[in-house]
């Protein structure tokens, strides 16, 4: 790399080859240390994992297209959404935003040439093929039929690949890790001078506290799955109730990371959305510290709610209580940022560009999949809703809905930063449209189902859903077409001329629009000097430091 | 604007070891150290998810437990922390030697390091082939005969996952300051540049941290 320095730096100074350009081959790519193609290589990575994950849900709402057996049996289904849920959560979800655009995008916004650890980067994009290789491997030995939370007793008895799925999460956690300890590092040493913390684009603060999670609550999931493949390879007893075990103690354990593990995939989501509304609002963030601590304020809390998954298992009414009105209580800080958003918006001058139209599907989604959080956090009612397609509708709004829907406005945002390129936005509008019904078309029905008492995880049900899962099939179905609409357009862009674009074609006012698009291996020419905070849109910006937000 | 930032970088006379993205050297050590510090607390973690599960076991099965670990041989448990603590002094003594441009003692220091992470591992390696021979085994392969007390297994099964990772934590800390060896013989670290002793340094504090939690926890219970 420094050599790379030294040949751009002598005297060419007017014309440097894009990152996408210098230097060539399949080999520099695989070699990078430059953090913009290590973000799109996972970008394209947990793409193509989302369409394997997304075929298996296809399987899955087509087998439950009649209350009978219809394309697959009990054993198969079983083994199909074990994989969909363990390819979408630990392949798709949790690298989505923070590993991909957080790696593209989040040097950019700070004005540094690269995150504080390059090589630890890379090695993460190889831990996370590497653990995704082991995870495709396990169809080889006959799948796994957990489902993506392993829970004991089951998962130490049950034959297939277990193993082999529970190293693959093992191993992903390490590139989950490396990212978090690349993150806060570069936050805290990269800054561009003179940026002090409140003038930090608000999608860094969203990524540190993402990254604070990934630290605090990655090793804890990966000494439980180490312990469960003990238990099923010596049979060390501690998940083991007939061995003087405890197999709840393993839903503690687990829990303790996977929920956090939620909001490992919020916030990043919430992150993308804090940037793209202020840039098609053309206004200042409003409430921009309000938005900013109640991102910490979310990772903090997130760690005392876990046993909200529990309260059927057997634990004590009192300590249900507690983590009940804890659960209530992480509502705050997520409805703070809902008014602050819409409170930006608010006399704003808006352009209803793709991202913005994604934002604001975001909105929706998110509040639906918030507030039906809330029927899950009571006791009484979730002792009904429990393990049933509430649930399910439920934490796709959240996981799936909110995070991937502000994945596609974090991909539309940056797609003219990242290749230079602008996609049809005729054909954006349209797509964006096709997930949002698509989406509410696929899980509202699911809330009913729930409400009415369709169990989860059954391949068969009573005939008196059926209208109802038809409804959330054909759902799937839109859903589907508008994504692989999504993706056409977006490859269609490649026919342009690359640099077709401006720098900034959104009118934003953080310092990625400030370099070309693409922007060259270095980022920007020289350091970059912040002249105005990130969101300020007045004609005459106050300089950095002498106004506060 | 780079071509004069690159002239100006040149003209200062920066370390060879100064990273393209850094502005200058205490940035990037600093870089280095939060990272390591990072680093050190999801290791904590990966610990504490053991720690909490012998404790809750230990709760559950407090006989098995305590007549479990008259097994354990106290001397050699109290040897291998005597020779860890010391290990970190060494290690200490060559984060200073390194920073204060002291070559030779830094290679001694290290040597010194590295034989006591071997004196550990030989212990170690004498206490388990005594525990393999009468069959105080993990779970399952728990054979040994004649107990008292019933459930001794799941002492054994916490013994082994507890100090089995803590061992492998010896083994890659060792692989470490062998690396930091070889640069320091190879001339790498000064008082400009010494981070990957330094952070070594840290990891192998963690290491010997670790077990000083684990030899009371396994070798002192009453």
């Amino acid at each position: 790399m420094s050599q790379a320095i030294t040949e751009h730096g002598v005297g060419h100074a007017a014309h440097h080859a894009d990152y996408l350009e210098e230097p060539k081959g399949l080999w520099s790519w695989l070699t990078t240390v430059d953090h913009k193609r290590i973000g799109l290589m996972y970008m394209w990575s947990v793409m193509f994992f989302f369409l394997v994950g997304g075929l298996f849900a296809l399987l899955i709402r087509l087998e439950l297209l009649t209350p009978k057996q219809t394309i697959m049996t009990a054993e198969m289904y079983n083994r199909v959404f074990t994989l969909h849920g363990a390819i979408m959560t630990f392949l798709v979800i949790i690298p989505a935003i923070p590993a991909a655009l957080g790696n593209f995008a989040l040097p950019l916004l700070i004005g540094a040439k690269d995150v504080a650890f390059p090589k630890l980067n890379l090695t993460s994009l190889y831990v996370y093929w590497t653990g995704a290789a082991m995870a495709v491997a396990t169809l080889a030995l006959g799948g796994v039929d957990t489902g993506w939370t392993f829970y004991t007793p089951y998962s130490t008895t049950t034959g297939g690949g277990v193993s082999l799925m529970v190293l693959a999460a093992f191993v992903l956690g390490f590139s989950s890790i490396f990212t978090g300890v690349n993150f806060i590092a570069t936050i805290h040493k990269l800054r561009a001078p003179g940026m002090g913390w409140f003038e930090l684009p608000l999608f860094t603060w969203g990524m540190y506290a993402t990254a604070l999670i990934q630290i605090l609550a990655t090793p804890v999931l990966g000494i439980t799955l180490l312990l469960l493949v003990m238990e099923r390879v010596l049979g060390v007893g501690i998940f083991d109730a007939q061995l003087g075990g405890d197999p709840v103690l393993f839903q503690h354990f687990f829990w303790f990371y996977s929920h956090p593990a939620v909001y490992i995939m919020i916030l990043p989501a919430m992150a993308v959305i804090s940037e793209v509304i202020p840039t098609f609002s053309k206004k200042t963030i409003f409430g921009y510290k309000a938005i900013a601590f109640s991102s910490v304020a979310i990772a903090l809390l997130g760690f005392m709610v876990w046993a909200h998954h529990m309260f059927v298992a057997g634990m004590s009414l009192f300590a249900g209580a507690i983590f009940s009105f804890l659960t209530f209580f992480i509502a705050i800080p997520s409805a703070i940022k809902v008014f602050n958003w819409i409170a930006t918006m608010w006399r704003g001058s808006i352009t209803l560009d793709a991202p913005m139209l994604y934002a604001l599907s975001f909105l929706l989604i998110f509040t639906i999949g918030g507030l039906t959080g809330l029927f899950l956090a009571s006791l009484s009612t979730d002792v009904h809703l429990h393990d049933t397609y509430f649930v399910v509708s439920h934490f796709h709004y959240v996981m799936a809905g909110s995070n991937l829907i502000a994945f596609l406005a974090g991909i539309h945002y940056w797609w003219p930063k990242m290749y230079g390129r602008m996609y049809n936005q005729t054909l954006a509008a349209i797509g964006c449209v096709l997930v949002f019904v698509g989406f509410n078309a696929t899980f509202l029905p699911q809330f009913v189902l729930g409400s009415r008492g369709m169990p989860r995880r059954y391949y068969n049900y009573l005939p008196q859903f059926q209208e109802l899962h038809v409804a959330s099939t054909v759902g799937s179905w839109i859903l589907a077409a508008g994504l692989f609409l999504i993706l056409a357009y977006l490859l269609a862009s490649f026919r342009q001329k690359k640099g077709s674009v401006p720098a900034n074609p959104w009118g934003g006012r953080t310092l990625e629009w400030e370099t070309t698009s693409p922007p060259t291996m270095h980022n920007f020419e020289g350091q970059p000097v912040l002249k105005h905070g990130p969101y300020d849109y007045r004609p005459n910006p106050a300089p950095v430091g002498e106004d506060s937000h | 604007m780079s071509t004069a930032t690159n002239t100006a970088a040149a003209e200062h006379g920066h370390s060879k070891f100064l990273q393209h993205h850094f502005r200058e050297m205490s940035q990037q050590f600093e870089a280095a150290k939060i990272g390591m510090w990072l680093f050190l607390v999801t290791e904590v973690l990966l610990f504490g998810g053991l720690f909490v599960g012998y404790g809750i076991m230990h709760a559950k099965h407090p006989e098995a437990f305590m007549a479990a670990h008259h097994h354990l041989d106290k001397v050699m448990g109290a040897l291998n922390t005597i020779v860890l603590l010391f290990s970190s002094f060494t290690m200490v003594m060559a984060v200073w030697a390194s920073q204060t441009n002291r070559r030779k003692l830094t290679i001694l220091f290290l040597v010194i390091t590295l034989l006591c992470a071997c004196t550990f591992m030989v212990v170690k390696y004498f206490e388990y082939s005594h525990k393999f021979h009468d069959g105080l085994l993990p779970g399952k392969y728990y054979t040994h005969k004649g107990d008292t007390v019933p459930g001794q297994f799941m002492f054994f099964s916490f013994y082994f996952m507890m100090t089995g990772l803590h061992g492998i934590h010896v083994l890659l800390g060792m692989m470490a300051i062998i690396w930091i060896l070889f640069r320091t013989i190879r001339g790498d670290f000064s008082s400009d540049y010494y981070a990957p002793v330094d952070i070594t340094g840290l990891y192998w504090h963690l290491v010997d941290l670790i077990w000083i939690y684990l030899f009371p926890l396994m070798y002192l219970i009453s």
